[in-house]
């Protein structure tokens, strides 16, 4: 493990549903170190904790017991507005279904984070223009969501996810909803983006997707079984 | 979140959902539309009695002998004596104050009127030719008393329809003699039927000139001094023009109270006013209804829009920002619909006037303003619900629902 400090740390992170009478372990101590430029795949079977987890990372939950220490900072003590701008300069997030706002043209829709931010609309026109190049998106920048293809939804929803230049990019399912050759797409510009410094954690049941990860989380009732980092093509328990 | 950026932002939400957006203003444009006309209802009420009135001698000044004000007792009251009597030459004088266009002196008493062997007691109004102007009456047959001195009257008398009716019942009553005490008057006219009209009901005077009347009743006092000003405007110089003529001729004893049908008309102004305003309370309920149709409404949104919201608090937006994006929107949509209820509620009014073109059906500026200040508030306070929960909701679980 480097000396230097770790970009994530979790630390005894527990996340308890109740749901009628039954208490169900979401996430169950789990204790993890993410360094920055990572490239993660989360795996496991459903309800195995991975969702929570990435919210958890998201700060869109609260754990109820244990620490969450972002960049060196103890983020599970933030006020609500704290995390939200926590959230606003430091992660993205990819969802399965897209999440576009339908009213919205593809341009407005990746200009949305920075004008929660509060951005001026001049600074926010030059961005979105780069985006719209970078992802090959030029020629749709008016066009609303149910205007877009599949692949093009998702690419709106990278270019949105990364606007605002964040360093931790979650994606969850990111090629759930799409074909293998889009899918492929998606997956290789999310890896063109962590190769540019970004560190990206995929949730996925894909083996194929799980696959091309340097690391690999196996997750099962709300623990981590199994850390495995690739080496020589293979994965191997990292602690063993 | 940008001010310019949260108004594109509600407009953009608004215009997502027409239906809702339209069915939203148009409870907001009910209620204002409803406070905008029916306070044109009830003002224009006002203006139209207001006018009737000005129309019937309201330029009317009235003189009483004696003051009915209050001014506490101090040493003058012990040492000052019984006020002076209005006199015919007090009447006279006012003739000269430059607002007074019309004077008519007014004696009263009861008397027994005789015709043939009838007798009949009955109210006798000495006065002069000005009498008939004055009150605006109209007669029904005949003429009324003539110009002439006022210290010397002819035996002629004017009786009101009921009098008429009495002691002529089924003959002309024109040409023939009433008796008077030891007098005898002849019926030279008999007056239009009118009903009563301060204090007295003209239907049963018997009329004859001033100074017959206060040689009947023994008197050479006055009752009334009825003074007509030139206009609307003269009234209130002419109220201080007559007061000064008569302290003047009264030793400078202001001895005599001067009213005026103004205040009268001031009383219906305030009724009727009050009226309005009892009106608009009553269209502002529906503009309270119009509010809690807004909270329905938004609230259905925020429902309809729960992903969207979880989406944007996991883009950064702080609680504050959605509860500003959603309060925006109300607000928005409350103020176009107040507008629109106002256009609407002019155009009302407009009908209301091509209608009744004599009826000044204006709604009063205040009314406007308090409509459209109470729709934009009740907008505002029934949004604040709505965008709190908006605000409040959890992030993953309106994430997860589709």
């Amino acid at each position: 493990m480097s000396a230097a400090e770790a970009q994530i740390e979790l630390q005894g992170i527990e996340r308890v549903f109740h749901l009628g009478d039954s208490v169900v372990h979401a996430l169950a101590g789990i204790d993890l170190r993410i360094d920055a430029g990572e490239y993660i795949a989360v795996m496991g079977p459903s309800g195995s904790g991975k969702s929570t987890l990435l919210n958890m990372l998201g700060l869109l939950d609260r754990p109820d017991a244990g620490h969450y220490r972002l960049e060196g900072r103890d983020v599970t003590t933030l006020s609500p507005d704290e995390q939200a701008q926590v959230r606003s300069q430091r992660i993205g997030f990819v969802f399965q279904s897209f999440h576009l706002v339908p009213r919205l043209t593809a341009a407005e829709n990746i200009a949305l984070p920075m004008v929660l931010a509060g951005l001026p609309a001049r600074q926010r026109e030059q961005r979105v223009r780069q985006a719209l190049q970078g992802f090959g998106l030029a020629d749709r920048a008016g066009h609303r969501p149910d205007e877009l293809s599949g692949g093009q939804r998702q690419r709106v929803a990278i270019a949105r996810a990364t606007i605002m230049q964040p360093a931790l990019l979650l994606a969850d399912e990111p090629t759930g909803n799409l074909d293998r050759a889009t899918g492929d797409e998606v997956v290789r510009l999310l890896e063109q983006l962590n190769a540019g410094g970004v560190t990206l954690l995929v949730v996925t049941h894909d083996a194929a997707l799980g696959a091309r990860a340097r690391r690999r989380l196996l997750m099962e009732d709300g623990a981590i079984r199994h850390d495995q980092l690739k080496q020589d093509g293979a994965f191997a328990d990292a602690h063993a | 979140m940008r001010t310019r950026d949260l108004l594109a932002f509600a407009v953009g939400a608004a215009r997502g959902n027409r239906v809702r957006t339209a069915l939203l203003m148009l409870a907001m444009a009910i209620g204002v539309a409803a406070v905008v006309t029916l306070t044109a209802l009830g003002d224009g009420a006002r203006r139209y009695v207001v006018r009737e009135f000005s129309a019937i001698g309201s330029n009317l000044v009235i003189v009483l002998p004696g003051r009915t004000e209050t001014g506490g007792i101090n040493p003058g009251s012990f040492v000052s004596s019984t006020p002076r009597d209005l006199t015919v030459d007090d009447a006279l004088a006012l003739l000269r104050a430059p607002g007074v266009q019309r004077v008519a002196p007014l004696v009263v008493g009861t008397s027994e009127l005789s015709v043939g062997g009838k007798l009949r007691e009955g109210m006798v109004v000495g006065t002069t030719a000005e009498y008939i102007e004055v009150r605006q009456s109209k007669m029904a047959q005949g003429q009324f008393l003539p110009s002439e001195d006022w210290n010397r009257g002819s035996m002629v008398m004017v009786i009101g329809a009921k009098l008429r009716a009495e002691l002529f019942p089924n003959e002309p009553a024109l040409g023939r003699f009433v008796r008077v005490g030891d007098r005898r008057f002849r019926v030279i006219g008999v007056l239009a039927s009118t009903g009563s009209g301060l204090g007295m009901n003209t239907d049963e005077l018997a009329i004859v000139p001033v100074s017959l009347a206060q040689a009947m009743f023994n008197t050479n006092t006055l009752f009334r001094i009825l003074v007509e000003a030139r206009n609307r405007d003269a009234i209130e110089p002419v109220k201080r023009q007559v007061a000064q003529v008569i302290q003047q001729r009264h030793d400078g004893e202001e001895d005599v109270t001067v009213i005026t049908q103004d205040a009268m008309l001031a009383t219906f102004d305030k009724l009727l006013r009050t009226l309005t305003m009892g009106v608009a309370g009553i269209a502002a309920i529906s503009l309270a209804v119009a509010g809690i149709l807004v909270m329905n409404v938004m609230l259905v949104s925020v429902a309809q829009r729960r992903s969207e919201i979880g989406l944007l608090k996991a883009l950064g937006a702080s609680g504050g920002t959605i509860r500003a994006a959603f309060l925006v929107e109300a607000a928005m949509l409350s103020a176009a619909g107040a507008l629109f209820g106002y256009a609407l509620g002019l155009a009302g009014a407009a009908v209301i006037r091509a209608l009744y073109p004599t009826f000044p059906a204006y709604p009063p500026d205040w009314a406007v303003l308090a409509g459209l200040a109470t729709a934009l508030f009740t907008g505002v306070l029934f949004g604040v619900l709505p965008a709190r929960n908006a605000a409040r909701l959890d992030p993953v679980t309106a994430l997860a629902r589709r």
